[in-house]
């Protein structure tokens, strides 16, 4: 979501074409070749307090989401009278209002927070890579069309067109999964388009095409393993940026229909009894939402730093 | 510069055309189209018929296309039935309000993120540099309508020292009337983009910092204010310039989003209405109108980068 996109440029803004090329890749080939250099940036990432701090957070919330309903079983099917209890025996976070259990509605909510965050970060990465490098290396006209779709769809902010979609589209998991994707692609693809065009004119990429090499051996072995650092930083932020999306959409009431239970939907429940003071309905699922993105921006972060390092020792 | 900015005018023409194309197809990506959308489900092929037809929706794509293009350059964003309205004369009365709202806590969160930026990178690994960043931090990876729950929480419930509720009202002077209301609308969304801001402010302090200029006055022996103030903060704020440009479409979704949760009775809240109310012609308008906002908006602050800083315009 761009509400949030714009402090993570690595540095000002409007000199990210510059900071793109100047970041430079190994000159030697094929990037991350050398078991060696792997190490070090791993090195650095796991020296990075914060980074492993992150790791462990989207870890325990992975087991937390995944795991606990087998040893915590509440009832998330039917409805109870026993709506709205404050955390005591039996409820540890308490009940909401059709009396489920909170604790384990987090488990299950974050379920498909976890899913939604993930796949949207692999649909997405995966479509914004082509997009970007293959509009990075073919350049010209082809790349002037396809940056400019870009702009375009960067123009208008993803909320209102997912609003827009979600209001038009009766939203099912998988739709919103597809449709946060499809306004989440851009920001990879301009990333990927900004290394490609840099690297397209490498000695080594030059080199494979006398060679022999066709466009499409250049752009999936040499161009896109060496924008990998970019891209990955890039997919753990879109996890974060979808999570919260997802969030937004809910509590406006446009995510997913009743029975499916998310953190968003969760808040968008409890907001009603904000003057009631029952807090176990407003607390538990915000900070269980700013635990798991905050956990993916560190990491992001550090994956970012690590590789800043390890050009840095260069 | 001249050759800049006539480039970078039809880059934003181009890219214009392009959000209205975006806006005709989801226009057309209705199911059964706008006629169904309007009339409804049960409405019969005849009077789906003559609503395309007295609508020219029966017209071929391409004709349709440069019908549509033709009203959007009038200012005509089509027709609102569900509030009887034309769209832009609901958005000429709700965007003002809506302005005031995110222009005021832009003017904020720019006040307030300039100096703490600067303190932190002068300080760089301080306490207050940790603390700061720490909060931006947490404040970015926080859903916008979570931390207006709580400042809700905090001040109108617990402490009753402000109203939950933004104040209600038709134009800008009935909302101002009740400056009180406007308090926690204001602050979420300042808090908000503070994070951003304040951490633009400090790479780019430090960016300024580790320049020559910077060295050269210090061994002239200038004090540490004349430093600050004289050399490294015109240059620090050359893309503070920029990104208030670019953070527009992060300050609308922050502002629709806001909006819905204090009922501010803003273009934010409508398009929120629109969207559960099937209300289509007034989310394509809105959706038009910042379409177009965010790319004056870029490009307006691609100009002001390079009449602030020359070394642009040779690129």
């Amino acid at each position: 979501m761009s509400e949030i996109e714009d402090l993570r440029a690595p540095s000002t803004p409007g000199q990210e074409a510059e900071i793109l090329v100047d970041k430079g890749v190994p000159a030697g080939g094929e990037a991350f070749e050398t078991g060696s250099q792997f190490k070090l940036i791993l090195q650095t990432f796991l020296e990075n307090k914060l980074a492993v701090v992150g790791l462990g957070l989207v870890f325990a919330a992975v087991l937390f989401c995944f795991l606990g309903p087998i040893f915590y079983h509440t009832n998330q099917v039917t409805t109870t009278y026993n709506i709205n209890l404050p955390p005591g025996k039996g409820h540890p976070l308490g009940t909401d209002q059709n009396g489920y259990d909170v604790l384990g509605r987090l488990m299950l909510g974050g379920q498909s927070s976890l899913e939604i965050g993930f796949s949207v970060a692999i649909i997405a990465t995966m479509f914004g890579v082509a997009w970007g490098a293959v509009a990075g290396f073919l350049g010209g006209i082809v790349d002037t069309v396809m940056m400019r779709i870009v702009d375009a769809f960067l123009a208008i902010p993803t909320l209102l067109l997912l609003i827009y979609l979600a209001s038009v589209f009766r939203p099912t998991l998988k739709l919103l999964i597809i449709v946060i994707a499809g306004v989440s692609w851009l920001s990879p693809a301009r990333l990927v388009r900004g290394e490609a065009l840099s690297l397209r004119v490498r000695d080594y990429v030059k080199a494979v095409r006398v060679m022999g090499g066709g466009s499409r051996r250049i752009v999936a072995r040499h161009i896109v393993p060496n924008a990998i650092g970019t891209i990955v930083v890039n997919a753990t932020f879109q996890v974060a940026d979808a999570i919260l999306v997802m969030a937004v959409l809910s509590y406006l009431g446009l995510g997913l229909p009743p029975p499916a239970a998310n953190w968003g939907g969760m808040l968008s429940d409890g907001v009603n009894y904000v003057y009631a003071g029952y807090w176990w309905l407003i607390y538990p699922a915000g900070f269980a939402i700013i635990l798991t993105v905050v956990a993916f921006n560190l990491i992001g972060d550090a994956i970012r730093d690590s590789l800043e390092v390890r050009l840095q020792r260069r | 510069m001249t050759a800049y900015l006539i480039r970078r005018v039809l880059q934003s023409i181009v890219v214009l055309i392009g959000v209205s194309i975006i806006g005709f197809i989801l226009e057309h990506l209705l199911p059964g189209g706008p006629a169904k959308a309007l009339l409804g489900n049960r409405a019969t092929p005849l009077a789906i018929k003559t609503f395309n037809h007295q609508n020219g929706f029966d017209k071929p794509l391409v004709t349709q296309y440069f019908v549509y293009m033709g009203h959007l350059i009038q200012g005509n964003l089509g027709y609102s039935y569900k509030l009887n309205q034309p769209v832009s004369q609901v958005l000429a009365r709700e965007v003002p309000k809506s302005v005031l709202l995110v222009g005021s806590a832009l003017v904020f969160s720019v006040i307030i993120a300039i100096p703490v930026g600067i303190f932190q990178a002068v300080r760089r690994n301080g306490i207050f540099d940790y603390a700061a960043t720490s909060i931006s931090f947490l404040l970015y990876s926080m859903p916008s309508f979570w931390l207006g729950l709580i400042l809700i929480i905090a001040f109108a419930v617990n402490t009753h020292l402000f109203p939950a509720q933004a104040p209600q009202g038709s134009t800008i002077g009935q909302i101002l009337a009740h400056p009180s209301g406007l308090v926690l609308p204001v602050l979420t969304l300042t808090l908000v983009s503070f994070a951003s801001f304040s951490r633009y402010m400090r790479s780019s302090a430090i960016d300024a910092l580790a320049q020559d200029w910077i060295r050269t006055a210090k061994a002239k022996g200038l004090s540490q204010r004349a430093i600050l103030f004289k050399h490294m903060l015109r240059n620090a704020l050359i893309p503070i310039a920029t990104l208030i440009g670019l953070s527009l479409p992060s300050l609308i979704t922050a502002g629709v989003v806001t909006e819905s949760v204090f009922n501010f009775p803003g273009t934010g809240l409508d398009f929120v209405t629109a969207a559960t109310t099937e209300d289509f012609a007034l989310l394509l308008g809105i959706i038009i109108l910042v379409g177009v906002l965010t790319v004056i908006g870029n490009l307006l602050a691609d100009i002001a980068y390079a009449v602030l800083d020359p070394r642009v315009r040779y690129r």
